[in-house]
């Protein structure tokens, strides 16, 4: 445990993910204020003591807003990096497996074509295609992150598949799906989870653009995104109705590359030992 | 020394040279607006944009809408009306050229008149043209229309865009090279970005004033209030974000007009689709929402709140409001007697427009609160055509019916809100033949009530039509009598 705070930016980074996942949680079972009723007469209050983000622009409060808000981004952006793993692990472990053989050739060639396209202009597209949902969001932004997960998985398995270990294994006449799941998989680990960081605080970004384009959750389901596109031409009346969500995707994205890195610092065997 | 000398020289050149350029009143101007049309034929689409660049700055028709809403003389210069009312005999203007050189002679009229009511006619208001029995060539400049029944509305109908006249030879590339008769002849459509107009020099009526209209199209408000801002741009018509209009006032640099205009904005219904189809869950929807709040919300307090499709400024108005008091409990009562004690679910669609949007948010808030759930999709103008209006696949939506005077639709049970009411249809048609100005008034109020007691939608509020224009922009319609902006007599103030 010791080793996992001997990173400096795993403890900032950490507390700011932790203060986001507390928001988002808390929101299931209490908010402040309904951020489904409107109060047409309270609406674009300043930062008060009874709402210390003001109200937006039906008068809803800003801080239950922001709530709602994490938990949509997270639930959205934990989907789609579960989807992305679930898919591209046992994908790039396959390839891994079949090194040269038609089936790898098949797996990495088709995550090429999914990764030559830019990931959001397809989600658009998906969106676009299917209608504007949440769900079509985790879709859309979890396919894109088949091919990152397969890949890193293909090239972290494929310098294991040469180690002695796995040869004994063999010898032993272990199958290769096994020695994937059993030796491989434990090996590779520490890579998906920083890996997994990394995409969930771009699977954050990615929901928070989709609904900016009005993409991604439906009203009256909050969203930073939308909160930030819906406040935009009010930014000279009410600064505050675009600041807080503007603060809270920067400060989640950050929270979450802090944490990503601290995590590879202490995880990464070969950076722990270049630094002691 | 000298070198000064000639450094003052140029300066005082260059301080010359800007005062001449100073003393000319500008002659271009760059209008906003947020939508762009489809096509430019006023005569083949509803998208009222199309009329918005062309209606009256390019085409006439035989009358023409006044900035007040008056019906004046357009491409006509008189009219005789037979003593049963089903004969108008129209008397031409002399020496009326399209923009290609030719003619208006009477046969165009006739042309553009049985073109509209044709079968195969792709006008969007063909109701506008039905009564009309036969149009006659008396002689190259005098037409002679026979209507079926007498029609007190008649001339009135013929001022709107859809009754514009057009040249026969120009018909085939009218979409795209609008050829018309009025004082600005259409140049350039860059499309997504604007379109060009410049002067008619050879205009029958009182010339423009303006050498160069450019209409330029910014859909996002944002970008529209930066436009203004940075004066990329001369006027926008229909400023799309309200919220920054005090802004623009506490601004030297511009004006604000707040006009009044013809859109009555509904909350409309399906009235064919269960639950929607029973008249106590649609009295009970319209209880349920508080327009002021809407009003205030979604528009900042531009709107006049409406209880019926009728817009407030007309004399014959009747202010129904109480009949749609904000009454949730009532609304709950409602739903109960209806049998829908724990509500329902529906569909609210939702167009682009902020009031739309916006109101929705509030509206969906406010049905909650009687137990109506509402899913909301956000559509663009073209799905929203597509869903709504032609496929009349949803439950609620909203929207603003800019057109004058277009209770009628009412009467039109194939209208995308499904009110079939013989009753009604009747009283439509006893108005459509009526021509005394007493009996139609009535007659217009028992339509008003009529729509208003069956709770057909719910008549939320009359749009306000802002304009932000440069200060020294004269001439600018104030008011939206039509869906026009009509620059011919627009100029610039030294």
């Amino acid at each position: 445990m010791a080793l996992l705070f001997r990173s400096r930016t795993l403890l900032p980074g950490a507390v700011l993910t932790l203060l986001f996942t507390l928001a988002a949680l808390i929101s299931l079972v209490w908010v402040p204020y309904d951020t489904t009723v409107v109060d047409i007469a309270n609406r674009m209050k300043p930062p008060s003591w009874l709402h210390p983000f003001g109200t937006d622009q039906f008068g809803r409060d800003i801080l239950s807003m922001i709530m709602v808000g994490a938990r949509t981004s997270i639930a959205v952006a934990l989907v789609a990096v579960g989807i992305g793993m679930a898919v591209g692990v046992p994908l790039g472990l396959a390839a891994a497996a079949r090194k040269g053989g038609l089936m790898d050739e098949i797996i990495m060639r088709a995550n090429d074509l999914v990764f030559a396209f830019p990931s959001l202009l397809i989600a658009v597209m998906i969106t676009a295609v299917f209608g504007a949902s949440a769900l079509n969001a985790i879709i859309a932004i979890g396919i894109f992150n088949i091919p990152v997960f397969a890949r890193l998985t293909r090239g972290a398995a494929l310098s294991l598949w040469n180690r002695e270990y796995i040869l004994a294994a063999r010898v032993a006449g272990k199958g290769s799906a096994r020695i994937s799941l059993e030796h491989i998989l434990p090996n590779v680990a520490n890579l998906l989870i920083v890996q997994g960081t990394i995409q969930f605080s771009l699977g954050i970004l990615a929901e928070a653009g989709l609904s900016y384009v009005g993409l991604g959750a439906q009203p009256p389901t909050a969203s930073w995104g939308r909160m930030l596109a819906d406040s935009q031409t009010m930014i000279s009346l009410a600064p505050h109705l675009a600041l807080f969500p503007g603060l809270a995707i920067l400060l989640t994205v950050l929270g979450l590359n802090l944490l990503g890195d601290g995590l590879r610092d202490s995880l990464d065997p070969k950076l722990r030992r270049a630094r002691t | 020394m000298r070198l000064r000398k000639f450094g003052l020289g140029l300066v005082s050149a260059l301080a010359l040279v800007a005062s001449v350029g100073m003393a000319h009143a500008k002659s271009d101007i760059v209008v906003a607006m947020q939508l762009e049309p489809p096509h430019l034929d006023p005569t083949g689409a509803a998208a009222g944009a199309i009329d918005s660049v062309l209606y009256s700055n390019v085409f006439e028709g035989l009358t023409r809408f006044g900035p007040d809403g008056s019906v004046n003389p357009g491409l006509a210069e008189s009219w005789e009306i037979s003593e049963d009312g089903k004969t108008y005999t129209f008397k031409l203007h002399e020496g009326v050229k399209f923009h290609d050189g030719s003619d208006l002679t009477a046969d165009d009229v006739k042309f553009s008149l049985d073109r509209a009511r044709a079968d195969d006619s792709q006008n969007a208001q063909k109701a506008l043209f039905t009564g009309i029995e036969s149009v006659e060539v008396v002689d190259p400049l005098t037409v002679k229309v026979t209507l079926k029944e007498p029609n007190g509305n008649f001339l009135f109908n013929m001022a709107w865009g859809d009754a514009v006249i057009v040249a026969p030879e120009s018909i085939a590339d009218i979409k795209s090279k609008p050829i018309g008769t009025g004082a600005f002849k259409f140049t350039d459509w860059v499309q997504g970005d604007r379109i060009d107009l410049e002067k008619n020099a050879d205009y029958w009526g009182e010339p423009a004033k303006l050498d160069k209209v450019t209409f330029k199209f910014i859909s996002d408000p944002t970008a529209a209030f930066a436009a203004v801002m940075a004066e990329d741009v001369n006027a926008f018509v229909g400023f799309p974000a309200p919220e920054n209009l005090p802004q623009f006032e506490a601004d030297p640099r511009f004006q604000v007009l707040v006009g009044s205009t013809e859109g009555e904005t509904i909350l409309a219904a399906n009235n064919k689709l269960p639950p929607l189809d029973n008249v106590k869950v649609r009295e009970a929807i319209a209880h349920a929402i508080d327009r002021q709040s809407i009003i205030d919300g979604a528009m900042f307090g531009y709107g006049t709140p409406i209880g019926t499709h009728f817009a407030p400024h007309n004399p014959d108005y009747v202010d129904l409001t109480d009949n749609s008091q904000y009454d949730p409990e009532l609304s709950k009562k409602l739903l109960a007697e209806a049998g829908y004690a724990d509500g329902f679910t529906t569909t609210l669609k939702l167009p682009p427009p902020s009031y739309a949007r916006r109101g929705g948010e509030i509206i969906a808030a406010q049905l909650r609160a009687v137990g109506i759930e509402t899913e909301i999709t956000n559509l663009e103008w073209a799905q929203w055509l597509e869903q709504v209006f032609k496929g009349k696949d949803y439950g609620l939506t909203i929207v603003s019916h800019t057109e004058p005077m277009d209770i009628g639709i009412y009467a039109r049970a194939d209208y995308y809100f499904q009110y079939d009411n013989a009753d009604f249809q009747k009283l439509f048609a006893d108005l459509t033949a009526e021509n005394d100005p007493a009996k139609r008034s009535d007659l217009l109020k028992q339509a008003q009530e009529m729509i208003s007691k069956d709770y057909v939608n719910t008549y939320l509020f009359q749009l306000a039509f802002p304009t932000v224009a440069d200060a020294k922009i004269k001439g600018l319609w104030e008011n939206q009598p039509t869906q026009a902006t009509d620059l011919t007599a627009v100029y610039w103030e030294d």
